[in-house]
């Protein structure tokens, strides 16, 4: 038998049309995770054409990117703030109704970000394909599952067929040698792994992230790597699956049980990439040198170690542009440069750890004058345990503010903004130009170089934060 | 959707590269449960001041881009989210045709589904169509070739379905309800 690669497995076992040079291939698809932004197009479209959904038991809906974090709002008790948004809300609960789609609403103590609650509920495993109209649908690739994001055409289809027509991408292998450092995190990683192969260097490729520094990692943390990886390009970004991986969705609400559950493990267990199998593509990553990262431009590719500078070009009036919009100019050190906004949030970094890793930095300090600090778990289920856990004590003791869950601040379209001019350390994946509000400037970092900078007021090295935490 | 033929259009130009589909379209404006009308905030933060007045400089609301219906973009154009906004705010706005040295993976894909047709050209023919915005440029898609001014054509790939369902002006759904049998049969094999 030939050696494959995980993606081909998963690839291969999904095929119910191979492709030809005339066709792409009939992908069948396990999962369908929808939410309320790219999705009512995809539902007018069935109901003009009088089609159904195929398998609902294969579609899971939940609300997040328009969603509100106060929770008069979230609860009812005032009407939601953002009126379109407050409308795309009740266009999902209709469109889940009248199709019988299983809604975790504005309500639901399940609710969350799509891609924290998809493996929260057991729902993401390792093997399936997945789909999403959201391009981060690339973080449930930690399970071992094939999992992009689509557009709203496309969510149509899943809706209507189960299957997408895809032609095959090509595989790019990330090697990552080594340990990560103390103080250093995966959102830290993949920064760095972004700013070395470009922010178009994984376009027509699904990632395999692999070695020492990956299979060390907590499934929160190959969730951080893989999320990302379309920040580098890439449609999808998978882990291998291992006992990490099977220790995290043991009795959740959908994973396998009983008999069922050491039939599926068994299954799991032969996905990895066999020895021998080729990639299009290898690229080779230090993980022991690494530092904290941050961004200091407009894409995710435009990062720096945390003590380091901002890189000065000749000849490149993109890279001008992009700094005279974050108001930086080259040669300018970052550490020490004042923070007006702190953003702990979103599918690459609210999930308990990451909040517990803020926490751990903010325990009994106090966030500066002047700076905003805003903390939205990924998913109400991690805001009960981190509640359970007393963070949110330790969050709102800083003075910092403690929401529901939604995507928030990432994109500011539920009214949660930074506004013009305002830097912003945030633990999301975006910096590009009015991401966070019309002008605002983001610096992407990971959740201890975000809350380190909401008690300095200015951008610095998490690592002395930490350290004192320790003793 | 509109089938493409050919396209004879001049260019407009944005030579930025990396233009992600939050300038392409802001989030804030995803709000919508329609599809129609988005072109009015195609490059919204770029086109309008903060009072939502017309930018006169910006390359969209110059008089010369009235009717072009070819956009000549940076590398990289269409990175980041996978909203399909975009390529209804671009093709809202009349454009059909978007040109690069590389697009990004579900924007290349949603464009193809809403008859806007991206078209990938070499590093020579990309910097000769940025430095002369306004060319008068033919875009075939029965044979794959966009011609420049002075009648030199380079040929441009397409995948041949995408290809298929652009020159008939057909969506795939309808290929993919004809597999009907083919996906019962599968759901069944691994029941």
């Amino acid at each position: 038998m030939n050696a494959k690669t995980l993606f081909e497995k998963v690839w291969e076992q999904h095929q119910v049309v191979p492709e030809t040079a005339d066709t792409p291939a009939v992908l069948y698809i396990d999962l369908h995770l929808v939410h309320e932004v790219t999705s009512p197009q995809a539902f007018s479209l069935l109901r003009s054409l009088g089609l159904k959904v195929r398998r609902t038991d294969r579609t899971l809906a939940t609300m997040d990117h328009s969603t509100p974090t106060d929770p008069d709002e979230v609860f009812g008790r005032v009407p939601i703030k953002v009126e379109s948004a407050a409308k795309q809300v009740k266009e999902l609960e209709k469109n889940a109704r009248e199709f019988g789609v299983e809604l975790l609403g504005l309500g639901s103590d399940q609710r969350g970000i799509v891609h924290v609650i998809g493996p929260e509920q057991g729902a993401t495993q390792p093997g399936k394909t997945i789909v999403c109209g959201d391009s981060h649908t690339a973080t449930h690739g930690a399970f071992g599952a094939l999992a992009f994001g689509i557009g709203t055409t496309e969510v149509g289809h899943v809706l209507a067929t189960q299957c997408l027509l895809q032609r095959r991408p090509k595989t790019l292998a990330i090697e990552v040698k080594g340990r990560l450092a103390p103080g250093v995190t995966a959102k830290d990683l993949i920064l760095a792994i972004i700013g070395k192969i470009g922010v178009s260097g994984g376009t027509g490729h699904v990632i395999e992230y692999r070695g020492e520094a990956i299979e060390a990692m907590s499934m929160d943390e190959r969730m951080t790597i893989c999320n990302m990886s379309i920040e580098a390009g890439a449609r999808a970004g998978m882990i291998a699956p291992d006992e990490t991986t099977f220790a995290y969705l043991k009795g959740r609400r959908f994973a396998p049980q009983g008999a069922d559950w050491d039939k599926a493990v068994a299954e799991w267990r032969k996905l990895k990439t066999d020895p021998g199998a080729r990639f299009d593509r290898v690229v080779e990553f230090d993980a022991s040198m690494l530092e904290p990262m941050i961004t200091y431009g407009t894409h995710p590719g435009m990062v720096v170690p945390i003590n380091g500078s901002v890189p000065t070009r000749v000849n490149d009036p993109v890279h001008d542009k992009s700094l005279a919009y974050m108001g930086l100019t080259g040669g300018e050190k970052l550490a020490g440069k004042p923070i007006q906004v702190v953003f702990v949030g979103s599918c690459t970094n609210a999930r308990l750890s990451d909040l517990e890793l803020a926490a751990s930095v903010m325990k009994g300090r106090k966030v500066a004058k002047g700076v905003r600090a805003l903390i939205v778990p990924g998913s109400q289920q991690i805001k009960r345990e981190a509640e359970a856990r007393g963070l949110d004590k330790i969050f709102t003791d800083a003075g910092a503010e403690w929401r529901e869950s939604g995507c928030s601040m990432c994109l500011g379209m539920n009214g949660d903004l930074v506004d013009k001019g305002q830097y912003a350390v945030s633990t999301s994946n975006r910096n590009f130009e009015g991401r966070q509000g019309i002008g605002a400037r983001t610096l992407l970092a990971s959740p201890a170089t975000a809350a380190a900078a909401a008690i300095a007021g200015r951008i610095t090295d998490p690592r002395e934060y930490l350290q004192s935490v320790a003793h | 959707m509109q089938p493409i033929r050919t396209i004879e259009s001049k260019t407009v130009v944005l030579p930025s590269t990396n233009i992600d589909t939050d300038q392409i379209i802001p989030a804030r404006f995803l709000t919508t449960t329609t599809k129609e009308g988005l072109g009015k905030q195609l490059f919204a933060d770029w086109r309008y001041d903060s009072a939502g007045a017309t930018k006169p400089d910006f390359v969209l609301n110059r008089p010369e881009a009235t009717g072009c219906s070819v956009l000549v973009a940076g590398r990289n154009f269409g990175c980041g989210s996978s909203r399909e906004h975009a390529p209804w705010a671009l093709v809202d706005f009349g454009f059909r045709v978007v040109i690069s040295t590389e697009i990004a993976d579900i924007f290349r894909s949603n464009s193809l589904k809403n008859g806007l047709l991206p078209v990938v050209v070499d590093e020579t023919t990309h910097q000769w169509l940025l430095a002369n915005p306004g060319a008068q440029v033919k875009v075939d898609l029965e044979t794959n070739m966009l011609t420049l001014p002075n009648g030199t054509s380079v040929t441009f790939p397409i995948e041949s379905f995408a290809r298929y369902c652009l020159l008939n002006g057909t969506d795939e759904l309808g290929f993919l309800q004809q597999q009907a049998d083919a996906i019962t049969r599968f759901e069944q094999g691994r029941a």
